[in-house]
């Protein structure tokens, strides 16, 4: 009995039916198995099945899709042959969930509590009282801040990061055998995930549940994974124990997951020794937020404070932070949707009107904006064909045929086939539609593009393919890129320069050869010691997200390091009374950057 | 026109319905008085509320009428004055709600107050007044149904076309130097266009009440023609008998109003189809 298995799936097919009324499958053939508190990991791609096979161990089909064959045994229960009623039974008690976006998954308008218990009221098993005891506890293992009165909150006071813990402790109040994350934190920053890792890793572990882990990120499956299942197409193309499917990965398709997690770095293109006499775009004293100006000449919400920046001619500057530093607010100020309050933007030297108004249709082309969320950004009511020819149309007044040449030409620069011209953007994948985004903005024939976030919605696989397309045309066409992104692995495979952004200041400047030596600002230090390792026992190891040490009262100066509540090298008397200086971070070799920080190079190197 | 009938067979069957019921009254508007087989205003039954007959198909009403040759010549008002006051108040209200869309807090603020106030008027009140100042007479009608509903449309347009003013692909269009013209038409129309055109089935169906309501007060269309909705009213004194002159009449109001929601909520818009 004990070496039968806890979770076990055979033969597993789930059909949909498409708009002609053919069934197809989108999984077949699925086996695996795991015993009581393993933890096992679905990987693939978008579109891969990997959320539809986590589906089916609730007993659950999406609307549209039905479980056309095989087996799922959790336990004694066999989920095929079970009624609702008794599904019912299973779900929320016996086998949890927890979901990719905690944030919409709870309920606006009803406290943490209420909803962390709700699993065991509705399942009656302890009393209201008893339960919220427990989910005290859990908030407590799962490292929540105020775990004694966190409850009583809504969840718009509370973070992504910490939310996403609190689905956790939904999950795990009614003790369950199977609990099911699907991609939990494919939406945090590097900084919160790795938190949020440490935390489910630990209670997993504590509470010997067994555990389907679904994520595309085979960094973070290998902290958490015993077993993994590599899924693409809806068919497992390799199954086995992580250190093998790590290491020595058998299948083609593994390999080329493993590499497109990995960034090659590339070259940085030789210069062009124009004797230029001002950068392409420059960036002087920049402070923007939100709302009125105030006396002090800064906004009500001041998202960007005091930012300096230069890209030159063909260069490609990287901006990273997490999600609220005001990194795309920086591309909005220079694209002109967001006036700064002071500060001046040159383009060639040249100041350029602060809002839109005033901008000259030539300056408008020389800058082109492409958004994170091709999905957002491309007007679903209009064809391809009618999105690429309309900067054409509106800057170089190419028209019938002239344009239709050239639509067919970005097409082409871009990689997809002329048949999709008259395709609507609803009929494209993601991967397509970003290039498509990308094609719009070379359709203006720019100096600069602005990419905000250009591969984070998109696969592994697929965001490396639009990256090495970036590549190739900078190389070609000597397009200058401002690639704004919260991956630093990312960035510092591809950029020449960096700019680290926390809070709306710049807290390390420098170039990407700096960025791969020691000693890094604070900040840095943690979003590089952030990302995952491919390989166990990292999570285990990795120092940052440490606790700071301890810190009397911060002044009030308007100037106070704004890293200093996270920072773990923050010294007591020093930072919390004085505004830190910039000054410059002597890397030998690698070159130099500037920090914004107390520390000098020597108090940073044992970070 | 092969295109026409390839997008029709696409349609699903409540679209097909909608469609059928739609051509069908357009028809009755445009050749119902050629083919209504007594004057409008006669005298040709013995009988008040008589049943169906070989000479009256839809008996007679309480003057003793010929209810079907009132239908046809009827149909034309309702159809036409409705569907063209609810098209004016629709193009009216939306081409506002575009200019305040993307005109900024300095066109919006002045203009959704005027709107407020417009609302703030009864209709039938605002109705009595024109009326009572000009006359009745088919355009004022028109332009009283029409003023009558245009801020209804203007608010939920205004709604619908902030929204979309925020939504990434106009802000790429705003910084690509674009226009307020181009924005409006181009980008945010488009996709605004079919919870418009649920709205404009709305408003055809209360265009008809208001006008059937100014036709039972004397100020509607005047006797002795007569639209759909003042042939239910005046024939309201039938309904306890079951009378075939307020019925045809009432399921006339019903399909032309029932077919024109069908046909439009099948009309392929924005996440459905895809």
């Amino acid at each position: 009995m004990s070496d039968r298995p806890h979770v076990e799936v055979q033969g597993l097919v789930v059909t949909a039916r498409n708009p002609a009324g053919e069934t197809f499958p989108i999984v077949s053939g699925i086996d695996f198995a795991l015993k009581r508190g393993e933890v096992l990991a679905l990987i693939g791609e978008s579109g891969s099945g990997k959320t539809t096979i986590a589906l089916t161990l609730l007993g659950h089909a999406r609307p549209g899709a039905t479980i056309a064959g095989g087996s799922i045994r959790v336990g004694d229960a066999e989920l095929t042959k079970l009624d609702r009623g008794a599904l019912a039974q299973l779900r929320g008690n016996r086998i949890a969930y927890i979901a990719q976006s905690a944030a919409s998954a709870f309920n606006p308008s009803r406290t943490i509590m209420d909803q962390v218990v709700e699993p065991a009221m509705i399942h009656r098993l302890m009393s209201r009282a008893a339960a919220e005891r427990k989910a005290v506890d859990l908030f407590r293992a799962l490292a929540l801040p105020f775990p004694d009165t966190i409850g009583a909150r809504y969840p718009h006071q509370l973070s992504g990061g910490q939310l996403q813990r609190l689905m956790a402790a939904m999950a795990l109040i009614t003790d369950p055998e199977l609990v099911i994350l699907d991609e939990p934190t494919t939406a945090l920053d590097v900084t919160t995930q790795i938190e949020v890792l440490r935390a489910f890793k630990a209670v997993v572990l504590e509470r010997g549940a067994t555990a389907i882990y679904v994520s595309h990120d085979l960094a973070v499956v290998a902290q958490m994974a015993d077993q993994i299942v590599v899924l693409n197409h809806g068919r497992i193309r390799e199954a086995g124990a992580a250190a093998q499917i790590l290491h020595a990965p058998a299948d083609d398709y593994t390999r080329t997951l493993m590499a497109a997690a990995r960034p090659a770095i590339r070259p940085i293109p030789a210069k062009a020794d124009l004797p230029a006499a001002a950068p392409l775009l420059e960036i002087r004293n920049v402070t923007a937020g939100y709302g009125k100006i105030g006396k002090d000449g800064l906004p009500r919400v001041p998202v960007l404070r005091d930012i300096n920046l230069t890209i030159e001619r063909g260069g490609t500057l990287g901006v990273i932070g997490e999600s609220g530093s005001g990194k795309s607010t920086i591309a909005r100020v220079i694209a002109g949707l967001l006036p700064p309050a002071s500060g001046q933007v040159l383009l060639d030297g040249e100041p350029l009107p602060p809002g839109l108004d005033g901008r000259s249709r030539e300056q408008f082309r020389r800058i082109q904006l492409v958004f994170q969320n091709a999905d957002t950004a491309l007007n679903p009511a209009h064809s391809v064909g009618q999105i690429l020819a309309r900067p054409l149309a509106f800057y170089a007044g190419l028209k019938g045929n002239a344009a239709h040449l050239r639509v067919l030409e970005l097409l082409d620069l871009i990689r997809l086939p002329a048949s999709l011209i008259d395709r609507n953007i609803g009929g494209l994948s993601g991967g397509q539609k970003q290039r498509v985004n990308l094609a719009r903005a070379l359709a203006a024939d720019p100096q600069i593009i602005l990419c905000d976030e250009v591969t984070s919605a998109l696969d592994t696989v697929v965001g490396a393919a639009i990256l090495e397309l970036m590549a190739e045309l900078r190389r070609e066409l000597g397009i200058a890129t401002m690639f704004i992104s919260h991956d630093i692995s990312t960035v510092r495979a591809i950029c020449d320069d960096i700019l680290v952004l926390y809070s709306g200041t710049m807290v390390e400047t420098g170039p990407r050869s700096a960025f791969a030596t020691a000693p890094f600002h604070p900040y840095t230090d943690l979003l590089i010691g952030s990302v995952p390792e491919m390989r166990a026992g990292w999570l285990e190891e990795s120092h940052a997200g440490a606790a700071p040490p301890p810190i009397g009262a911060a002044g009030d100066h308007p100037d106070l390091c704004r890293f200093l509540p996270r920072c773990a090298a923050r010294v007591d008397g020093l930072c919390n009374i004085t505004p830190p200086p910039r000054h410059g971070l002597d890397k030998g070799s690698a070159g130099a950057s500037r920090i914004l920080c107390h520390h000098g190079d020597e108090s940073l190197i044992p970070l | 026109m092969g295109a026409a009938f390839k997008r029709a067979k696409a349609l699903p069957m409540s679209g097909k319905v909608g469609l059928v019921l739609v051509i069908f009254w357009l028809a009755v508007a445009l050749f119902g008085p050629m083919l209504a087989p007594y004057p409008v205003g006669a005298f040709v039954a013995y009988d008040v509320f008589d049943g169906q007959s070989a000479a009256h198909w839809l008996g007679s009403d309480y003057l003793g009428r010929d209810v079907l040759s009132r239908l046809l010549s009827g149909a034309r008002y309702t159809v036409g004055l409705a569907a063209a006051a609810a098209l004016l108040a629709s193009a009216t209200g939306t081409a506002l709600a575009l200019t305040a869309a993307v005109g900024g807090a300095k066109v919006d603020e002045p203009l959704s107050r005027f709107m407020d106030m417009l609302i703030s008027i009864p209709s039938k009140i605002f109705s009595l007044v024109l009326v009572a100042a000009f006359g009745s007479s088919l355009p004022l009608l028109l332009l009283i149904a029409a003023i009558t509903y245009v801020p209804g449309n203007y608010r939920i347009a205004r709604a619908l076309a902030v929204n979309l003013a925020q939504m990434d692909y106009v802000q790429v269009a705003r910084a690509r130097g674009e226009g307020r013209f181009h924005i409006a038409i181009t980008e945010i129309l488009p996709n605004m266009i079919h919870p418009l055109l649920a709205d404009f089935g709305l408003r055809f169906v209360f265009i008809v009440l208001l006008l059937s309501g100014l036709s039972f007060l004397g100020l509607g269309v005047q006797p002795p023609d007569a639209d759909l909705g003042s042939l239910v009213r005046e024939n309201i004194s039938g309904l306890g008998e079951g009378a075939l002159a307020i019925l045809a009449p009432a399921v006339a109001i019903a399909t032309l109003t029932v077919g024109v929601n069908l046909l439009i909520d099948a009309l392929p818009g924005r996440g459905k189809g895809r």
